[in-house]
């Protein structure tokens, strides 16, 4: 009896759920409600969550209760810690969560929303999501080891050293991009500048403040921390009303990229107490409190989709960036759907928390489903604004013109309307001179949810729209500077981990020139494609966002591949198409898009067809738009060789992951190659109950 | 009636302090006490890094690998 109810009521969700889906499709014209957007995605987690992430827990892994976790059988109190499993929830969520899964969908709802919202919701479940499962069970199954040691073991050497390489390559660009996309949301705009800038002696007293003040009392620090932080929100406002300071905050483009360099630079030499935990604490908080309140507003509020389901851009003739739907909707929006770079969260802090075995399934699988929930939120946000404000905040310069009249003009030649007025009505609203061309997806987030949030709380007014959309601002902002910061750290130490081999003392690292050396020498390599996006006449977005993806899917790839190993040796070959599906579909798009990013005959999508272009351009003698001298002629150039060398490496990488890993499995299946996996033996909890 | 009172205090600061420990525990503070019983249990010839030695030396480890931070 209880069996047929279940039956019944999951046989309800999937049909609310295959409903939603068809009322997203079929729409045509009429603007379509998001809570349909929500249904569909709400519908095909729980689906997908009950049924499929069981399917793998039971079938795959047999994951098991009564088998000791890493936690309990290492614990240390310091690393290995067993942990209620709604505390490491929280704790993984917000470690995964950062600025991707907002940029990622405001960008691609150029093509509209349905492409990425079907991306989103399908590749979550059957490869986000199983992705970051299957590590994390892999990882808690071999003592808490990072994907880069499973690469090495499962796979081998050659298959360890490119995951290293690819790590090392995707912070780069990771670091860049979204630097970027911070220069371009603080441009000319004095209040978020100062709310941004204020941030940072904020997190400074409260490191002091952690360490001499009130050692330890990291909430209270915390609560001042965020009262401060409405307290530079205002500021900025303050200063933005005075004209001779609002000129002083007034930065370049260029200017505000040096910087975020110098930025990154101080993050990395100074102790981490003093800056980055601090504002890692206070960036948590903010985090997991603006994706509950964008949920709850969007609940409230309802927007209906002002973008159609499709735009005439599906031909790769778009604005934002350059490429068809396919490939690049799904290089595009990587976290949501599927993020590489989760496999390091999966096997870094997570599975050394872990109280039981099958919690993998909540931490791993549900934790993807609500980042993939917080991606679909972005694009509602994105899609609930007019296409023709859309499409002036995130087309460059080079299309929309530097006037409202031009960019109001251009958008009309795309077969949306909208008018100048309007234009410089919404910037005034949003406290800003002008919002055209402000590309890089945040500050078309910040606009929507500017708006879902005044309308949630009541009517639309200037001032709380102006508010709404700095505080918005800031907190992406802060998002993104959390993941500049500390990821500068990171990359620190891993270069220093290689450098040690040029000259051992280089990998000292709390040796002051070392330190300053590797770090230094990793801020050049990400300012230098900061520096370039900056600089961009295409804008910046347009080549450095794919490149992004292509890096990211390609740290997915390394993953899929190894948890493909893991499975082929555990004896469950037959289930190798849970991450080999996946898999092949990553390697057909990361291919595809890669080589229509270096070889295509486009100048807007291939990087070698837009050197050409400029050559070619300053050999007849005139320079291309947007190019002021020819030594900048000759730096794009430079430039864009240089990025297909990247995006080459990128899939060459790919290639020998995949190579390595076939390799394996053939020897192992046709039992050449002894099952030398590493997982350690079964070893059941110690008299279960009542111990500690 | 005074002593149902009290009982409600105690409850609401139990709570408190429970809401204390899951906050800091998701946004990853060290937890030293734990690591003191942990010792005390496991170990108990082994003297306790002191608080600001363990707080500073856990904070270091967060922060020089990947995998405490995504996009």
């Amino acid at each position: 009896m209880r069996k047929t109810l279940a039956g019944i009521m999951w046989a309800a969700v999937a049909a609310t759920g295959a409903g939603a889906f068809a009322m997203l499709a079929l729409a045509r014209g009429e603007p379509v409600n998001a809570a349909w957007l929500l249904a569909a995605a709400l519908c095909t987690y729980a689906v997908g969550y009950r049924f499929y992430s069981r399917f793998i827990a039971h079938r795959v892994f047999a994951l098991d209760a009564a088998r000791e976790t890493p936690a309990e059988r290492l614990e240390d109190g310091r690393d290995y810690v067993p942990t209620n499993r709604w505390i490491v929830f929280g704790h993984h969520f917000a470690a995964i969560a950062g600025p991707g899964p907002l940029v990622g969908p405001t960008l691609a709802a150029q093509f509209g929303f349905l492409p990425g919202a079907l991306w989103i919701i399908v590749g979550v479940v059957l490869g986000g999501a199983v992705q970051d499962f299957v590590i994390l069970a892999a990882s808690v199954r071999r003592d808490g080891r990072s994907l880069g040691q499973m690469a090495r073991d499962e796979i081998g050497p050659v298959g360890g050293v490119t995951a290293l390489l690819a790590v090392l390559g995707i912070m780069v660009i990771l670091i860049a991009v979204l630097g970027l996309v911070i220069v371009n949301a603080l441009r000319a705009s004095p209040w978020g500048t100062v709310t941004l800038a204020l941030t940072i002696p904020i997190a400074l007293f409260l490191g002091v403040y952690l360490r001499w003040l009130r050692p330890q009392r990291v909430l209270e620090a915390t609560a001042i921390g965020v009262a401060m932080l409405i307290g530079a929100l205002l500021a900025g406002r303050w200063v933005a009303d005075q004209p001779a300071l609002a000129t002083l905050f007034t930065l370049s483009a260029s200017g505000l990229a040096w910087s975020l360099m110098i930025y990154g630079l101080a993050a990395s030499v100074l102790p981490v107490w003093l800056l980055l935990a601090p504002r890692d604490y206070l960036s948590a908080f903010v985090k997991i409190g603006v994706v509950v309140g964008l949920a709850l507003g969007v609940l409230v509020v309802l927007p209906p989709l002002r973008m159609p389901a499709l735009t005439p851009f599906i031909d790769g003739t778009g604005p934002v960036f350059a490429g068809r739907v396919f490939p690049f909707v799904f290089i595009t929006i990587a976290c949501g759907a599927i993020s590489g770079f989760h496999a390091l969260i999966a096997s870094g802090t997570t599975p050394k928390l872990l109280a039981r075995e099958p919690d993998a399934r909540l931490i791993g699988y549900g934790g993807m489903l609500t980042e993939s929930l917080v991606a679909v939120l972005a694009l509602i946000a994105a899609c609930a604004l007019t296409p023709g404000v859309y499409f002036a905040i995130n087309a460059p310069v080079t299309a929309l013109g530097a006037t409202a009249e031009s960019a109001a003009a251009a958008i009309r030649g795309w077969g949306f309307v909208v008018t100048p007025a309007e234009l410089s009505t919404l910037a005034r609203q949003v406290g800003e001179h002008t919002l055209l061309s402000r590309t890089g997806g945040a500050p078309s987030l910040a606009v929507g949810m500017a708006y879902i949030f005044s309308r949630a709380l009541g009517g639309v007014s200037d001032t709380a729209m102006a508010l709404w959309y700095h505080f918005a601002i800031m907190f992406e902002a802060l998002f993104l500077l959390t993941v500049l910061d500390a990821g500068t750290r990171v990359g620190r130490f891993m270069l220093q981990d290689i450098l040690k081999y040029v000259w051992a003392p280089l990998g000292r690292v709390s040796w002051y020139p070392a330190v300053g050396i590797a770090s230094a020498l990793f801020v050049a390599m990400w300012g230098h494609f900061l520096y370039q996006g900056v600089t961009d006449p295409l804008g910046g977005i347009n080549s450095l966002w794919p490149l992004f993806g292509i890096s990211n899917q390609l740290l997915a790839s390394v993953a899929l591949c190894v948890g493909t190993t893991i499975i082929i040796k555990m004896g469950k070959a037959r289930y190798a198409p849970v991450t080999l599906l996946p898999l092949v579909w990553l390697i057909t798009v990361n291919m595809t898009a890669g080589w229509l990013k270096i070889f295509s005959p486009d100048p807007r999508l291939g990087f070698l067809a837009h050197a050409r272009s400029v050559t070619d351009a300053v050999a007849a003698g005139h320079l291309p738009a947007g190019v002021a001298s020819a030594a900048a002629a000759a730096r794009i150039v430079f430039n864009d060789r240089l990025d297909a060398a990247v995006a080459a490496f990128f899939l060459v990488a790919v290639i020998v992951i995949v190579a390595e890993s076939a390799r394996e499995w053939v020897r192992t299946l046709r039992g050449r190659a002894v099952r030398r996996s590493t997982e350690v033996p079964f070893h059941p909890r110690a008299a279960a109950v009542g111990a500690d | 009636m005074r002593s149902r009172g009290r009982r409600m205090v105690a409850a609401l600061r139990a709570g408190g302090s429970a809401l204390r420990g899951v906050c800091a525990a998701v946004i990853g503070v060290p937890d030293y006490e734990r690591y003191v019983a942990h010792l005390r249990r496991h170990h108990p010839d082994q003297a306790p890094q002191p608080r600001a030695e363990f707080a500073r030396e856990q904070m270091r480890r967060r922060y020089d690998r990947p995998g405490s931070r995504c996009c």
